[in-house]
């Protein structure tokens, strides 16, 4: 009973924390506000014993796509000259009554449908966790999680990895202006100092947790990630030599060994990602290895919005 | 009712405020944070399900999905953000050119 009240307050919390965000006046306050329904999630995640997806969720939700947004707040208002619609007047009046009440009508109709389909669902189901439990042995890892990321539906998560850089090479194609940054405040100077390398630590815990409890590549690529926001944001900047050949390399990693292991178990075995039982355990902590720099490397670049050293070039 | 529906009723209801948000406002940015909930809306149905199938473990193929979920979520996040500022260097403006300003 307890329980089942403390979830009715999770939410409610999310549900209030959702619409305050997205009815706020103030865009900086609204964002603020998705923080915390991200580390609200985060806690929702934990009650669904969901903790990998916990530590991802605090990791990107709140620590990654919250600093992004920040900033390109804060340029949007620099290049707007602080006009932005956003602000104050929340949702615009270019709708009239009627096709205001219409779209809320309408709204309503498919959340209710929405809801109508999921209570009407089974109480239980077993899902595909028979499957797994009955396979687990053979994955190479003790993680049921990290044996459906990158063995059962390792190709899920190779197309995954090319979606991340694929966002990359997109954002770099379109970023044409560059932001000179603030000079960094000195509470973020020595915050960055003390923070990055604990960072770095628990990157390499989540890493090697991964294979037989939570965690795993995302939550440790997440985590190196957001150290390397940090760092972004102290002012520091990858020195020149590396920003070539070397940094494009540590992003191509992830998707590039996954590539080639593919097509290795395809010539041996003549299926797509099929690891021999044997060498799976190494097969998979190589795999996650380069997915975590991958991963970490693309996110902090994202946040960049593009790749270091292209300033230079016509 | 049990804490399962409970969590995918939350989501569901997530989905809508969301949807609501992203046909009502013409801020490209509050657009991008109603993405962010419908997302989240449609892993927390996803996840609270999977916790149908009993036992001591969930369904690991549903939380799996929605780890991918949430990485590919930030990335699409970036690149929309990207085009937002894009868009506002070059039309001095946070809205389409077809929706009329507040």
């Amino acid at each position: 009973m307890v329980k089942l009240a403390f979830d009715g307050l999770v939410v409610l919390l999310l549900l209030w924390l959702a619409w305050q965000t997205l009815a706020c006046a103030d865009l900086f306050k609204a964002i603020l506000q998705f923080i915390s329904f991200s580390l609200v999630m985060a806690l929702a995640w934990v009650r669904l014993d969901a903790l990998d997806i916990a530590l991802a969720e605090a990791a990107i939700g709140a620590g990654i796509t919250g600093a992004l947004l920040l900033a390109a707040l804060a340029r949007l208002r620099a290049s707007l000259d602080g006009n932005l619609s956003g602000d104050g007047a929340s949702p615009d009046g270019r709708e009239v009554l009627p096709v205001r009440g219409l779209i809320l009508a309408g709204v309503a109709l498919a959340t209710a449908g929405l809801g109508y389909a999921v209570l009407s669902l089974p109480e239980t189901a077993p899902g595909l966790s028979q499957q797994i439990e009955a396979r687990l042995g053979d994955s190479g890892v003790g993680s049921r999680v990290t044996a459906v990321l990158l063995n059962f539906r390792g190709y899920d998560t190779l197309l995954e990895m090319v979606v991340l850089m694929l966002a990359l090479v997109s954002v770099k194609t379109f970023s044409s202006t560059r932001h000179a940054g603030a000079a960094p405040q000195d509470v973020l100077q020595v915050l960055s100092r003390v923070v990055v390398l604990p960072l770095i630590l628990v990157t390499a815990y989540f890493l090697w947790a991964g294979t037989d409890g939570h965690g795993g590549a995302f939550q440790a690529g997440s985590v190196l990630g957001a150290a390397g926001v940090l760092l972004l944001l102290s002012g520091w900047r990858l020195p020149s030599p590396h920003t070539g050949v070397p940094l494009r390399a540590l992003i191509a990693a992830g998707p590039g060994l996954f590539v080639i292991v593919a097509l290795v178990t395809l010539l041996l075995q003549g299926t797509l990602l099929t690891y021999p039982p044997a060498y799976a355990g190494s097969l998979i902590l190589l795999l996650e290895i380069a997915a975590t720099f991958s991963i970490g490397a693309t996110l902090a670049m994202l946040f960049l919005g593009g790749l270091p050293g292209d300033e230079d070039r016509p | 009712m049990n804490a399962v529906f409970l969590y995918a009723l939350a989501g569901v209801g997530l989905v809508g405020l969301a949807l609501h948000a992203l046909i009502v406002h013409a801020s490209l940015l509050r657009k991008i944070l109603a993405f962010n909930f419908m997302g989240s809306g449609v892993f927390l149905t996803m996840v609270a399900l999977a916790r149908r199938a009993g036992g001591e473990h969930p369904d690991a193929v549903p939380q799996a999905m929605v780890i991918t979920g949430i990485v590919v979520a930030v990335a699409a996040t970036a690149l929309a953000l990207n085009l937002m500022l894009e868009l506002g260097a070059t039309t001095r403006d946070d809205v389409l050119p077809d929706d009329d300003r507040a």
